[in-house]
């Protein structure tokens, strides 16, 4: 719990007793942790280890696969996500996600940008260009597409894509930006400029990114979570948890022995 | 050197045979491919050859005379494309809504596999049951009498399991990232499907629905008893009146009028050649386009 007082502040998102099925499968064991805000928590482990399944708990995308089952609570400022009187669409609106594949729809960037603007009308017809502009600053897209915003997303780099991604994200203005695997589709030098727009986001968001890249890990996040089938082995501060692991798993998996 | 290992297998009589048998099956399949080329240009090229001659302006364009042995076939038309036009006003707004609700909306229960069993079992059901189904339920019981509305709505049914099929399968090639991209921005699912899933889908369903409407427009058996008139020497009037309509316009002067001139009957069938063709080319260059726009 060193997390909590390190920073002292309240955790944007607690997860107390996190259980989840799908079907007969125990794919999260008793996860306990918290997520404060203004940093970036990376969750590392193996493949099939839960990484994904735990990030897709936090915005309840797990509510569309049928077989899945949860049990414990998962807190944002305090409040159950599941609370019926937090209606799933509040929700996604705060805690907003960027997938592994950079996923734009085949719409022109702008449209892109202001597809979820649109469903939480958030602008007038006149807004929209603000926000459009705003989110694609945020990203650093204005300056190289202010000019193609009509041109359709898909003709843009994966690495724009990827960005692009992040603005439509922005757009809603959440408050948690969950990641998962943002740069495994990425070649280096992109994948680079992702960390380091994730490392500037971080000041106004909190963000949760899934990465099975140790490095990525420890160079872009502030507390790192490890996953070993289904539970949370290890949690703690990112220096902390790869200079001094306290459980013989982690430091295996770091050094390397597995995965 | 180089050759001989190819040689020997070519030499063995296993090789041989095979080779036999494959030369054999090309000549069957590329038989029976021409056969069905050869046997639709025949028949277009026999209608287009004794029915050109029959087409004119005034053939297009007046009203049949002295007993439909002269004159034009234009109530025919007229009655066909309004015909057509209504079907899908009733036909496409269903069909679509139903899968949509199939394919987004109900959970795979015993209770949507029975009804995609119904949809499936209704596109095998004889054109003339739906014929005589429209009689009974519409003309008979809802009392709309022999008209364009019982003919528009019993074709409707006939071409909504063509409809419902396409349009199912046009919702499920959209990817389900894009699907899981608006759920995760806070779209609701009508919100998902409104913006992100149906205009992806709409040149699916447009193609589908055309290719329906197609085979429904050159149809008999369903509008002899609903909406099709013998001689009407108007247009419709409404929707509540009977009208001409050219399969059955073909039938009636093909067998029950005496001394009819070929062109007149060719001519007719070439007309309603030409606008199921048109249907249908339609629906390929809308295929194409789309798929030369599609890149995900």
């Amino acid at each position: 719990m060193s997390a909590v007082s390190d920073a002292g502040t309240p955790p944007v998102l607690e997860v107390h007793d996190l259980n989840l099925w799908y079907g007969d499968f125990h794919a999260l064991k008793q996860i306990h942790m918290v997520i404060q805000a203004c940093q970036v928590t990376a969750l590392i482990g193996p493949s099939g280890c839960g990484k994904s399944t735990l990030l897709r708990c936090f915005n309840r995308m797990n509510d569309l696969i049928e077989s899945a089952r949860v049990s414990g609570r998962i807190l944002l400022d305090g409040r159950d996500i599941r609370d019926p009187l937090v209606p799933l669409v509040t929700l996604r609106k705060r805690v907003g996600m960027v997938f592994q594949r950079p996923n734009p729809f085949p719409l022109s960037v702008f449209e892109n940008v202001a597809f979820g603007a649109r469903v939480h009308a958030l602008a007038a017809r006149t807004g929209m260009a603000e926000i459009v502009e705003r989110s694609l600053h945020a990203v650093g897209l204005w300056d190289t597409l202010k000019d193609r915003l009509r041109h359709s997303a898909l003709g843009l780099s994966l690495e724009q894509q990827q960005r692009l991604c992040i603005a439509r994200l922005v757009a809603v203005q959440p408050d948690v930006l969950l990641m998962d695997e943002p740069c495994s589709a990425l070649d280096p030098i992109a994948t680079g400029k992702v960390e380091e727009l994730i490392r500037a986001l971080k000041a106004r968001y909190t963000i949760v990114v899934v990465t099975h890249n140790m490095q990525q890990a420890a160079r872009i996040s502030d507390y790192t979570g490890f996953l070993f089938l289904g539970e949370m082995v290890e949690f703690g501060p990112t220096g902390a948890l790869f200079t001094n692991p306290r459980d013989p798993r982690t430091e295996a998996y770091i050094t390397g022995r597995f995965g | 050197m180089r050759t001989r290992p190819a040689q020997n297998t070519a030499a063995t009589p296993h090789w041989r045979r095979a080779r036999a048998v494959q030369r054999v099956a090309f000549v069957a399949l590329g038989l029976s491919t021409g056969l069905v080329a050869v046997t639709s240009l025949v028949v277009v090229g026999i209608i287009l050859a004794r029915g050109a001659g029959g087409l004119s302006w005034e053939f297009l364009t007046a009203m049949p005379a002295k007993g439909m042995r002269a004159g034009g076939i234009f109530p025919a038309i007229v009655g066909t494309l309004e015909l057509v036009g209504l079907t899908i006003a009733f036909a496409l707004p269903m069909g679509v809504a139903s899968a949509i609700y199939l394919t987004e909306y109900a959970a795979d229960t015993w209770v949507t596999r029975l009804v995609r069993l119904a949809i499936v079992n209704l596109s095998g059901v004889p054109s003339v049951v739906y014929g005589l189904f429209g009689l009974g339920l519409f003309v008979i019981f809802c009392r709309f009498g022999t008209s364009l509305l019982a003919g528009a709505l019993t074709l409707a049914i006939m071409t909504l399991p063509v409809i419902i099929t396409a349009s199912e399968e046009a919702l499920r090639s959209v990817p389900m990232s894009f699907r899981e991209v608006s759920h995760s921005l806070g779209a609701s699912r009508w919100q998902t499907v409104r913006h992100t899933v149906l205009p992806l889908a709409v040149p699916g369903i447009m193609t589908g629905t055309i290719l329906g409407i197609s085979r429904a427009a050159g149809e008999t058996a369903p509008i002899l008893f609903t909406v099709a008139a013998f001689y009407l020497p108007r247009l419709p009037q409404s929707v509540f009146d009977q009208a001409m309509v050219l399969p059955y316009h073909l039938y009636v002067i093909s067998t029950q009028i005496p001394n009819i001139p070929q062109t007149q009957r060719y001519g007719t069938a070439l007309v309603l050649v030409l606008l199921v063709l048109a249907l249908n080319l339609s629906a390929v260059v809308l295929r194409a386009r789309f798929r030369r726009r599609r890149q995900w």
